[in-house]
């Protein structure tokens, strides 16, 4: 693997920042934005697959993260029995009998042929599915709900070792990619952009209502952890006497070594997905994906089956933003159905990417770093530069308060900017794709 | 008389609302149609120039406001509508000049324009947000209702009352006015003509000696118009909240698409559809129901198909069958 | 059409002339050393086997191909640097092979797209464009889309005439249209080349081509083979052996 300089020298300088900020702000921060750098990295490593490889227009980014934590919650949160035995086999049913009529649907309308009796029997067969499905997923889904609603009134999940989650997670992006891939690509790209932007509002849509499923907006907390608790470590003596031993109080200490243990865990995915990542790019398979993406025609006339090269793709950088989400999801501890933001979940994202260099996995991470860090830091530097600029009027003025209160929403303004000044002047990107 | 009382419930909580909140997709899906006419791509810092524009008329309503200069009966707001244009006008020409021209003067594939639209998006959604915040902002003001409900039952006798809000009145008066005088341009006037020429094949356009530069200045006036329009119609009819514009990019683009992309009398079509079918599905039918059935056939439940928090798997929904079954739209859009 | 200008050219002169042209779209030529000219009124056909560059000479000439070498001139003025727009201003009007009309428009607004740099009263114009293709009169307000080809045709012959050009230079016009509507096509070039516009045009059909050609320029790979009266070119054995089928 050829690793130019220029390169390793924006790496490196990617993480004297990082250590900047644990310098000049605390090691909590900096382990914090290295944390969600590294799970920013493996969306922007998806995206990337889509775009970078293929040119698929993906803005549906943030329902593919949801949908990963989600499969943290189903896969490791404990069951909850008592719900399980209100209405858990109903609901089951009842998605069975919704998934069934589809299926119907899909079979009647590829074996009837062409007319209104096709499009009666349709729509007959997915109505009278509907209500079906409404008759017994209904009264289940209350039965659930009605189960003890402040802690729980939710399925639960399976109880499994979260780690087990990121895969699933990964499965459940991948699953309903296929279903959005089905039926969008092939269509030209700002149809899929609207569809996949369509398919993660809906996504968050069912996150926040169905109460059976994620509790909604009442959040599930409690996530189960792959690593250990920051007050386990505090009532352990050894740790204690260790943290004292280095000069540093057993709180800080404790949430450190958590966060330590949290970045191992990811860097070693990380590092996976990109020596996969780079295997594939640089297989027979990456370089036909490149082909396909620029000259279509071209690669379709050669015998190349765009269309399903395109759904494997898009399958696959869809699952790793799952796997993302899962990630994210076991860092966080809670799923907050309430807080996925399109700007924030999805255009965020490519930012990274295009920043990055679209096209190259390297680039991908780097954005991903590069970004997360700026939209963290952009806050208390615009912060810090506005309280600089009114230093001169009162304390109490006006136009000083409301631009404090502005300086929140810079980010937005930055990150915008870079997109524009990057595609303007670097199109490429920071690290191009060769 | 139950059938009757049927009809008011339904005209009360369906045909109204989906009327107005119909208009002002219509008026947003235009501007996205003509920017992917004239400019060929699907912009996506629409719903935040929505916001801009209807930030810029709520702050001029406030100042008049202050003035106490008011509109009687009309809300003061669209007294700052003309202005409210005006800026948000130059701000998108200037972000054209900016951003946009040297994109076209490259002739880059659209789907790079739509990436630079979003960095667009950032920096007008940062800006509306620095200016006034993200919180809810109400400006209607003037009178409240054209008629109410208990006018409605009064007058009539029936049991059930109707409410036509002046803002709802407004936004389909508006949107119609508004509607006819862009046909007008662009079907009687010679820029409105070459305009369309444009849009239709740019090179025989370039050999007719229409200037490009001036039909995309053109063309960003009236999108500015009209998103200011739509958006302040919308804050009037519901409340302003800059991440609800945002919001109004997907069903505003479904019906762009739904009616066919470029086509103008595709996007009307496409914003009742997506609005009509929009409420209808989310909308509770027991009431009505319970009017038109006898008694022991009265619905327990409350006939609701999905609630309303899937309204945009609606225009999901419709959005992708008309996609699967005719990719061009309801109208035929432009293909390439 | 129009009056005709002060004329700068002598009778015998050609009165667009495109001398000596080399130039291609990248690194290698397309044409070598290549001259197409029409006289004013006059009928010019360039004729050739495919691939010899007879569209990409026509768009030489109009300023749509970067040149090299040669000089492109109307009545006397040095026009090589202009870009097409400017070339329209000048008198030129150029009616692509394909995508020639506005499908959206209706047949009279075609027409007045091909008027828009006019400020003067178009309305003499549209009537003698409904005089020539009278078939576009009773269509006039219908999308010019939905025609039939030969009818397509004669609207985008229309719209190019609705500028008042003294050249019409046309790119294959009988391109794809059966050959009842080619002679009907050929007969109404006739008559636009004796109200006084000189046509330069590109043709496939060769034959019926320089039976109406008052010039015809064979080209071969990018250069002049044969140049004549298009009654010569059809006269002549070598022509018609290699270029017009024995």
């Amino acid at each position: 693997m050829t690793f130019p300089l220029r390169n390793l020298l924006l790496f490196v300088a990617m993480l004297v920042l990082i250590l900047m900020a644990g310098f000049l702000q605390s090691w909590n921060v900096a382990l914090s934005i290295f944390n969600m750098g590294v799970i920013s990295a493996v969306m922007a490593l998806g995206v990337n697959m889509q775009w970078g490889y293929a040119g698929l227009f993906n803005i549906g980014v943030m329902g593919f993260v949801a949908l990963g934590g989600l499969g943290a919650v189903v896969v490791a949160m404990p069951p909850v029995t008592q719900a399980w035995a209100a209405g858990g086999a109903r609901v089951l049913l009842a998605l069975a009998v919704g998934a069934a009529a589809i299926a119907a649907a899909i079979q009647l309308w590829r074996r009837l042929p062409r007319g209104a009796v096709r499009v009666v029997a349709l729509v007959s067969v997915l109505s009278a599915g509907f209500f079906h499905f409404r008759w017994i997923f209904d009264p289940a889904v209350a039965a659930i709900e009605a189960i003890n609603p402040a802690a729980s009134g939710y399925l639960g999940g399976l109880g499994l070792p979260v780690l087990l989650a990121w895969p699933i997670g990964a499965l459940l992006a991948a699953g309903a990619a296929w279903i959005v891939g089905k039926t969008a690509l092939g269509l030209r790209a700002d149809y899929l952009a609207i569809a996949t932007l369509g398919i993660a509002e809906i996504i968050i849509a069912v996150l926040k209502n169905e109460d059976w499923l994620s509790r909604g907006v009442k959040n599930v907390i409690g996530v189960p952890r792959p690593v250990p608790y920051e007050i386990d470590l505090q009532n352990d003596p050894d740790f204690v006497a260790r943290a004292a031993g280095l000069g540093i109080d057993a709180a800080t200490a404790s949430s450190i070594a958590v966060k330590l243990a949290y970045a191992g865990l990811f860097i070693s995915v990380v590092l996976v997905l990109l020596w996969l990542a780079q295997t594939a790019l640089r297989s027979p398979w990456g370089r036909m994906m490149r082909a396909i993406r620029d000259n279509e025609v071209a690669a379709e006339a050669m015998g190349k089956d765009v269309k399903a090269r395109h759904l494997q793709v898009f399958i696959l950088g869809s699952a790793v933003c799952g796997l993302a989400g899962a990630m994210m999801t076991t860092l966080d501890g809670q799923l907050t159905p309430g807080t996925y933001q399109p700007l924030r979940f999805t255009f965020l994202v490519w930012v990274m990417v295009i920043v990055g260099g679209s096209g190259n996995n390297f680039g991908a991470v780097l954005g991903g770093f590069l970004i997360w860090f700026l939209w963290v830091e952009v806050e208390p530097l615009g912060q810090w530069l506005i309280v600089t600029i009114t230093s001169g009027l009162p304390a109490d003025s006006v136009v000083r308060l409301h631009l404090l209160d502005g300086a929140a929403h810079m980010r937005l303004l930055t990150m915008g900017l870079v997109l524009l000044l990057v595609l303007r002047f670097s199109p490429r990107g920071l690290l191009p794709e060769r | 008389m139950e059938p009757l009382n049927a009809l008011v419930a339904l005209a009360n909580f369906v045909i109204v609302p989906a009327t107005a909140y119909g208009a002002q997709l219509a008026l947003g899906a235009l501007g996205v149609t003509l920017i992917y006419g004239i400019l060929r791509f699907s912009n996506f810092a629409h719903g935040d120039t929505m916001a801009f524009g209807a930030m810029v008329t709520i702050l001029l309503t406030w100042w008049l406001q202050a003035q106490d200069v008011t509109f009687g009966v009309l809300p003061t707001a669209l007294l700052a509508l003309p202005a409210g244009i005006a800026v948000t006008a130059l701000l998108v020409l200037a972000t054209d000049r900016v951003v946009y021209r040297f994109y076209r003067r490259q002739r880059v594939a659209p789907v790079i324009l739509v990436i630079v639209s979003m960095g667009v998006m950032f920096v007008m959604n940062g800006i509306v947000r620095f200016v006034i915040g993200v919180d809810d902002q109400v400006f209607a003001d003037g009178a409240r209702f054209l008629i109410n409900a208990r006018d409605f039952r009064d007058l009539t006798g029936l049991d059930e009352g109707l409410a036509i809000r002046t803002t709802q009145a407004i936004t389909l008066v508006t949107a119609i006015v508004v509607v006819a005088a862009l046909f007008w341009f662009l079907n009687r006037t010679r820029t409105g003509k070459s305009m369309r020429a444009y849009s239709d094949n740019e090179d025989l356009a370039l050999l007719s000696g229409i200037d490009p530069e001036r039909v995309v200045a053109i063309t960003w006036i009236i999108v500015a118009a009209l998103a200011t329009i739509a958006g302040v119609l919308y804050g009037l009819d519901k409340t302003f909240k800059p991440f609800t514009y945002f919001q109004l990019l997907l069903p505003i683009f479904a019906a762009a698409i739904v009616g066919g992309l470029g086509s103008p009398v595709g996007a009307i079509a496409g914003g009742f559809v997506i609005a009509f079918s929009e409420v209808t599905v989310t909308y509770a039918f027991k009431k009505v129901l319970g009017y038109l059935l006898p008694d022991a056939l009265e619905p327990a439940g409350l006939m609701q198909l999905l609630s309303t928090d899937y309204k945009f798997a609606v225009s999901f929904a419709i959005l992708v069958i008309v996609l699967l079954f005719r990719p061009t739209g309801l109208f035929r859009g432009q293909t390439s | 059409m129009s009056a005709l200008p002060a004329q700068q050219t002598g009778p015998g002169e050609p009165f667009l002339i495109g001398e000596g042209m080399t130039g291609g779209y990248g690194a290698a030529d397309i044409l070598h050393d290549c001259t197409v000219s029409v006289r004013r009124g006059e009928i010019a056909v360039i004729v050739g086997p495919n691939g010899a560059g007879k569209s990409t000479a026509m768009k030489a000439v109009f300023g749509m191909l970067p040149l090299r070498k040669g000089r492109v001139r109307i009545g006397g003025t040095d026009i090589t640097g202009l870009a097409p727009q400017a070339r329209v201003a000048e008198g030129m009007a150029f009616v692509p092979q394909t995508r020639n009309i506005f499908g959206a428009l209706t047949v009279e607004e075609n027409l007045e797209m091909g008027a828009f740099l006019r400020r003067d009263d178009i309305h003499a114009t549209l009537e003698q464009v409904y005089h020539l293709f009278p078939i576009l009169r009773d269509k006039r307000r219908q999308a010019a889309g939905e025609l039939s080809g030969g009818q397509r045709q004669q609207v985008a012959v229309g719209r190019a005439l609705m500028t008042q050009p003294q050249v019409l230079m046309l790119d294959e016009p009988t391109a794809g249209v059966s050959p009842i509507v080619m002679d009907e096509l050929f007969d109404r070039i006739i008559e636009v080349a004796r109200t006084g516009i000189s046509i330069l045009m590109v043709e496939q059909n060769a034959r019926q081509a320089l039976q109406i050609a008052d010039r015809g320029f064979v080209l071969v790979q990018g250069s002049n083979a044969y140049t004549d009266t298009g009654a010569a070119l059809l006269a002549d054995p070598e022509v018609r052996r290699t270029f017009l089928g024995g």
